[in-house]
């Protein structure tokens, strides 16, 4: 039997006042036009609890960017899911926040670009957007919503993590989650702008270790040493098809939220199929599931059933095969490319490729170096 | 914690029942714990009002076990669960 999910992700837009150079949204933006309606997504979240998933994270895109949010959350509520608004908090005002708070909405969690002002609305795209989450935080916690903040953070704010964890802790924030930029898609293009060196992670994980130790029952910390300075890959998603779904703006059920940058799927449609037909019968849910998939080095591997290779989208986006071990592996014939690509980083521009509609960036091309493009700035 | 904290569960956490795992947990964003057989015991008598003595009475009608042990134990979990953010103390 395979094991229920525990967590939907439902992207319900691609569009995003901000323009970050490393969102995860996929390269080709789905138009408004494209997108699910109130209705299919309340099936969704009807049939994802179903299912047995227990928690839903609305995000985006900017979430709040859907006239129906207020709905779409009282959907997500009332049918038994934790519900999560993962924003960027540039659309909130008092009288939606308290709207979506009387809808049964659980959670906040809200990103920010950096702690210092000039800097967030430069790596966002948006000029004043910094000055509008700061309200946006306040807002939720006068609404008596639990918040998190969310930092993405690369070489351009790295340093800056002792304001963020300080920025945390002024908002009133309970968890601060720390997440290294993971390079496919936008980032992929702008990677060379982005990685961090190896000095600067260790600044940082001592930050947060002492943070951490510091603030014990005050504010958690989630922090994960990125792949690109790692020796083994995460166990992305908790493994294909284990723990996580998500669903596209425009309806495709997808194992994680990148898997459309693979190519060869056949996603299921949720406007053609039930959340349960695609989740246990898919052969895009099947094609990575458990180990039997796995080719050397990862057969065998005594880590198989611990990281489950690691990222499909990474092993394709760096090895050119998505069934490949995750280059982030140590193990794996590709891993130098990650030293390689931190070294030429280091010597790189910080100019970006911001996330624009209709202008999707040019990839590296995959197993090649890929640096050339991305020397603006 | 001390006897007389009053323990509530941490904004945004929340203690329910997992129909298709046969379970209880307390959810978080991006946290979930599954409590064993005692910590739900403990986890359903949490409320913002009752103290940890008062948890400790309510347990000792049901265990046969010396008062100071059960309440060491009962302030272990609670002192552990608000490390992790999943209980305030009041
Ligand atoms: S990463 Fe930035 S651009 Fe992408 S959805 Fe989030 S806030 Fe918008
Ligand atoms: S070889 Fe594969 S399974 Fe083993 S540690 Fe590396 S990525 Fe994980």
């Amino acid at each position: 039997m395979i094991a229920a999910p525990l967590a939907l992700l439902a992207e319900l837009t691609h569009r995003c006042p901000l323009r970050c150079p490393y969102c995860s949204n996929p390269v080709t933006l789905a138009g408004p036009g494209a997108e699910l309606d109130t209705e299919t997504w309340a099936r969704v979240f009807r049939e994802a609890a179903a299912l047995g998933c227990l928690q839903v994270h609305l995000s985006g895109g900017e979430p709040m960017a859907r006239r129906d949010i207020t709905a779409l959350v009282a959907a997500a509520s009332g049918a038994g899911l934790y519900t999560n608004l993962i924003t960027a908090g540039v659309l909130l005002d008092e009288a939606r926040l308290a709207a979506l708070a009387a809808a049964g909405l659980d959670h906040v969690q809200l990103s920010v670009q950096d702690s210092e002002a000039a800097s967030a609305d430069r790596i966002g795209g948006l000029a004043g957007g910094h000055a509008r989450k700061l309200a946006a935080a306040r807002l939720v916690r006068a609404a008596g919503l639990p918040l998190t903040l969310n930092a993405v953070v690369h070489r351009q704010n790295l340093d800056r993590l002792p304001g963020l964890i300080e920025l945390a802790l002024a908002l009133g924030a309970q968890r601060l989650e720390v997440a290294h930029v993971q390079y496919y898609g936008w980032a992929l293009a702008n990677r060379a702008a982005l990685l961090p060196s190896r000095a600067q992670l260790e600044a940082a994980t001592a930050a947060v270790e002492a943070a951490r130790a510091a603030l014990k029952g005050r504010l958690v910390i989630d922090y994960v040493v990125p792949d690109y300075h790692a020796q083994r890959p995460k166990p992305c998603m908790g493994g294909w098809g284990r723990r996580f779904l998500a669903v596209s703006p425009v309806g495709r059920v997808l194992p994680c939220h990148a898997a459309e940058s693979l190519p060869g799927f056949d996603f299921p449609d949720v406007r053609l199929v039930s959340l349960r037909a695609a989740w246990e019968e898919s052969e895009a849910f099947n094609r990575f599931r458990g180990t039997g998939w796995m080719r050397a080095p990862c057969q065998g591997c005594a880590r198989a059933e611990v990281d489950w290779g690691g990222c499909r989208c990474q092993a394709f986006a760096l090895a050119g095969d998505a069934a490949a071990a995750d280059p982030a592996c140590a193990l794996s014939p590709h891993h130098a490319l990650l030293a390689q690509a931190v070294a030429e980083a280091a010597s790189a521009g910080g100019g970006f490729t911001y996330r624009e509609p209709k202008r999707a960036p040019l990839p590296p091309a995959p197993g090649a170096p890929f640096f050339a493009a991305q020397m603006e700035g | 914690m001390t006897p007389d904290t009053a323990p509530r569960f941490a904004p945004g956490m929340k203690l329910r029942e997992d129909k298709a795992r046969g379970q209880w947990v307390v959810m978080g964003p991006e946290r979930m714990f599954v409590p064993d057989e005692t910590a739900l015991e403990i986890l359903r008598l949490v409320d913002g009002a009752r103290s940890i003595a008062a948890i400790v009475d309510d347990l000792l009608t049901r265990y046969d076990a010396p008062r100071a042990l059960v309440e060491g134990d009962v302030l272990a979990l609670f002192a552990d669960l608000r490390d992790r953010g999943v209980v305030t103390g009041g």
